[in-house]
């Protein structure tokens, strides 16, 4: 039992504080919420109650728990609320779950990203569910004048045995709201969870599954527009736009030029905007819109190299120079080649990497590459907006709608408190709806037009938008002793317009000459996070790399990596090393055994590779085969270290999407640029990995342990590639160093 | 403009809409059916799958003057009470993440299930190969296909 201090969640009970004293009935739509099957259901309440931020009870037992965080698929709508629930001490069949809208006063975190949910959720979601418990419970004690301590309870009924009273929690709800809040609650012991660590499913199934309105693209309101966009190139901006055919178009109000952000703005690292200006139409219906944007006209000019100031983590104030010019991937890799041979800045040294070069037995030194990715949601960018003189209502799909609101009260000249912003289920995320450009120029749009207004973006425009993971490049060079130790490591890496490099990870600290670099190249083409960013290329790189330099020292890949995780954890070298040498060998120990390591079936090629990052460990087996020059995935094997599971099928689920979704990106994903246009804008181009690309199998086991939970989205996503690349190298006899691999594999004669 | 005289969830509805105007725009902006989701506009991954005639169609290239007096069903039309055995299976399988591009898995599956009771691992493929899921469930909707097939 854990003893909390519940200054915690003070926050989320600073409205039942205000309404100490009486009851609440609160007048909010229960169908709005997700209900479990509806035979199960208990009626709709007379009188609700409203406990805290997250949990309202009905006079029926019937519960309500608010779901804080934005839901983009990663399952949170479902697991945070099991988290309050289990606490709580309440029966799942008699929860409903409500998505919260974004009430910074009320929720801490509204911040969906970096596969932090689950694990900053943790301790909050806990404590309040165990508080609204203790109150319940201090209320009943009150009631019928016993101790407190005496009562216990079991899903969603107080008891107390010796005077043979029972009470369900709704009978209690309107004492509990005028209780004090308890400065510490107890919170359960691990093996106490009767909801977590059990599965259950998607709340929102049922919606799913019967096409219910349940995004934002979905929404709708009476007299509301619809407005469409149109961009330049990177590195152009409007010139002029010949909206003389389109005005009279049928169902067409307006076409105008919007600038989503002032130029004298501060932005942050989230308020990305790909350009200066937008073109807009807006009409009645999307066929009229999407006809009126097919027939504008626009003429674009270059943008002249102009520079920002943003504010941005750990660095403050710092001004941001965007180049002018059309870019070309050509043009990209001949930089790149060019700045990988110059030096870089120095991230990290220990030891003399130069000298113990000098002595190295055998050198090995390989260069990767990957290109940009478009993160592609199936939902493309949406936003409902309708701004009046003194507030405005957006409804949007966001992943952290706390950034976008300040750049809102800011563009918008409406104060925070008035400007109301409803978090849609997003249709995807991956790491592109973090960035909130969509809301601005919906809101922008609805305050010049002022009227409602739902922004759509069409697929074409979400491709093209920018906001990619950036192309990167590392080369990687190590040196083995007369005895194949590994004495010296280097790795320089770079990219644009950031660097990849993470130079606390492993292998730094199991090597005592170590040296990491990076560079990059500034660039007019818009990036931002994908799916375990800088991550996602690193464990590509590092693990082919590890696998080729263990092949090198004659070592088998697993036991090489075990031996390095065994001098890190021994006698480490630095101080700051970003993992848990331990945690990091679990999971390679147990994907040894899940995948029969040493006894692979004949007939197929396997590679492994292992990395850590958003706070969980994952390594991978990949077994394939070719069918002629077809990569064909027959299994993955996937050991997983993220403490203790909160929703096990749910967290199965999110792996075999992170893992697929790496296989997609591995063998297939690329975006490349002609003159400032990405050369591609909708899926008859954008190779998405689909049914027939999918692995035979994707097993994911999970360490069993009692850490606290920390996330899943992202983890399982990036060590795949190097597993891929791993089991095609055994497959073909060749290395892959430039992602995506597909491609080379067709173009080697000797398999096709 | 014209009138258009549909058949949509076995509903009779008039719409007045531009003839070229794609059966996906009409039933989302005009007949409040937002269940069909577009994805692409091109045809190109299964999003906007509809019924038309019992096959599984691509709504969002498929202009309304084409469809008149033709019977169309949409996710919202596919069973009463969300219990058509290709729904039961997909919560069964809790296949859903984002959820976006589900229903245009579940119209294309219960049209291939329509034509071909037993299918096999690779008719499944086949099948389903035109739906993207970015969320990459596909594991689980094959295993869905299959438990609906069985039931
Ligand atoms: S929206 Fe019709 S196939 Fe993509
Ligand atoms: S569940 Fe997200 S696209 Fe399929």
């Amino acid at each position: 039992m854990e003893q909390i201090i519940t200054t915690i969640n003070r926050r989320s009970f600073l409205k039942t504080s205000a309404l100490a004293g009486g009851g609440l009935m609160l007048s909010f739509s229960w169908l709005a919420g997700c209900k479990p099957k509806e035979a199960e259901l208990l009626g709709a309440p007379d009188e609700w109650f409203d406990l805290n931020s997250y949990i309202k009870i009905g006079n029926n037992g019937l519960v309500t728990l608010m779901s804080p965080n934005p839901e983009f698929g990663s399952g949170v709508k479902t697991s945070m609320p099991m988290i309050l629930a289990d606490e709580l001490d309440v029966d799942w069949k008699n929860v409903i779950v409500e998505q919260a809208n974004f009430l910074p006063a009320r929720f801490d975190r509204q911040f969906t990203g970096g596969s932090q949910g689950i694990r900053q959720g943790w301790k909050p979601l806990r404590t309040a569910g165990a508080t609204v418990r203790q109150l319940l419970v201090n209320a009943a004690a009150k009631q019928w004048n016993v101790p407190a301590k005496e009562i216990t309870t079991e899903a969603g009924v107080i008891y107390h045995k010796s005077t043979e009273k029972k009470a369900g929690y709704g009978e209690m709800a309107s004492l509990a709201v005028g209780m004090p809040i308890p400065s510490e609650v107890i919170t359960k012991d691990v093996k106490d969870f009767k909801i977590i660590g059990t599965s259950r499913k998607n709340v929102d199934g049922e919606k799913i599954v019967t096409g219910k309105p349940l995004f934002c693209i979905d929404y709708k309101e009476e007299g509301m527009l619809i407005a469409m966009i149109v961009h330049p190139p990177f590195g152009m901006k409007i010139k002029s736009l010949d909206d003389s055919s389109v005005r009279s178009m049928p169902g067409i109000k307006d076409v105008f030029v919007i600038k989503p952000l002032e130029e004298e703005y501060e932005r942050t690292g989230f308020d990305t905007s790909s350009f200066v200006e937008l073109g807009v139409i807006v009409g009645n219906s999307t066929w009229d819109v999407m006809n009126a944007k097919k027939a504008l006209k626009a003429e674009w000019e270059l943008t002249p190299e102009y520079t920002m100031t943003m504010q941005l983590w750990g660095r403050g104030k710092t001004p941001v120079t965007v180049p002018e010019g059309l870019e070309s991937t050509e043009g990209h890799k001949a930089q790149m080649e060019k700045s990988s041979k110059a030096k870089g800045e120095i991230l990290r040294r220990d030891g003399n990497p130069e000298a113990a070069f000098k002595t190295a037995a055998k050198i090995l030194e390989r260069t990767y590459t990957c290109p940009y990715l478009a993160h592609n949601p199936m939902e493309p960018a949406t936003c409902f907006a309708n701004v009046k003189e003194d507030h405005a209502e957006l409804y949007a799909p966001i992943q952290i709608p706390e950034f976008i609101s300040n750049t809102l009260v800011a563009r918008l000249g409406i104060p925070k408190d008035k400007i109301n912003i409803k978090i849609a289920r997003m249709g995807g995320g991956f790491g592109l709806r973090s960035y909130g450009h969509h809301l601005v120029e919906a809101a922008v749009i609805s305050q010049t037009i002022k009227a409602p207004v739902k922004l759509v973006y069409t697929r074409e425009d979400d491709m093209t938008y920018g906001i990619y993971r950036p192309t990167y490049t590392a080369t990687y060079k190590a040196a083995l002793d007369k005895d194949n130790n590994l004495i010296a490591f280097h790795v320089k890496g770079g990219g644009i317009p950031e660097h990849p490099i993470h130079e606390n990870r492993f292998p730094a600290g199991a090597i005592d000459n170590y040296l990491a670099e990076g560079w990059s190249i500034p660039s007019n083409i818009t990036v931002g996070a994908f799916r375990a960013p800088r991550s996602n290329f690193n464990a590509a790189a590092e693990q082919s790399f590890l696998d080729e330099l263990a092949e090198l020292a004659g070592k088998d890949p697993i036991d090489f990596r075990l031996q390095l995780l065994e001098r890190a954890k021994n006698n480490p070298v630095g101080k700051y090393n970003d993992y848990d040498p331990d945690r990091y060998a679990g999971v390679l120990k147990l994907v040894r055994e899940k995948s029969k390591w040493n006894q692979p079936s004949a007939n197929v090629s396997r590679g492994v590779s292992a990395y850590f990052c958003h706070n969980t460990y994952v390594a991978e087996v990949v077994d394939l085969t070719l069918q002629g020059n077809i990569p064909v995935i027959e299994n993955v094997i996937a050991a997983v270290d993220c403490g203790i599971v909160v929703n096990p099928d749910g967290a199965i689920n999110m792996g075999e999407g992170g893992i697929i979704d790496g296989i997609g990106n591995a063998l297939y994903g690329e975006l490349t640029f002609k003159d400032g246009v990405p050369d591609k804008n909708n899926f008859h181009q954008y190779k998405m990995i689909r049914q027939k690309e999918t692995p035979r199998a994707v097993e994911v086991h999970f360490v069993k342990n009692e850490e606290d939970p920390t996330g899943l989205g992202e983890p399982l996503f990036p060590p795949v590639f190097a597993a891929v690349a791993n089991a095609l190298y055994k497959a073909t006899g060749k290395r892959f160093y430039d992602q995506p691999f597909a491609k080379q594999i067709e173009k080697i004669p000797s398999i096709i | 403009m014209a009138y258009f005289k549909l058949n949509v969830n076995g509903k009779q509805q008039t719409v007045d809409v531009d003839p070229a105007t794609p059966v996906l725009w009409v039933l989302r902006d005009h007949l409040n059916l937002v269940g069909t989701k577009f994805g692409c506009g091109i045809a190109q991954c299964g999003a906007c799958t509809i019924h038309l005639e019992g096959k599984a169609t691509r709504s969002c290239i498929l202009p309304v003057s084409s469809v008149e007096n033709k019977e169309i069903v949409t996710i919202e039309g596919l069973s009463e009470n969300g219990d058509h055995p290709v729904q039961k299976a997909w919560l069964e399988h809790d296949v859903a993440q984002c959820g976006y591009c589900q229903a245009g898995q579940i119209m294309t599956a219960s049209a291939l299930l329509m034509s071909n009771t037993k299918p096999t691992d690779e008719e499944i493929e086949n099948a389903m190969n035109g739906n993207i899921c970015r969320c990459a469930t596909y594991l689980r909707i094959k295993a869905a296909v299959k438990t609906a097939a069985n039931s």
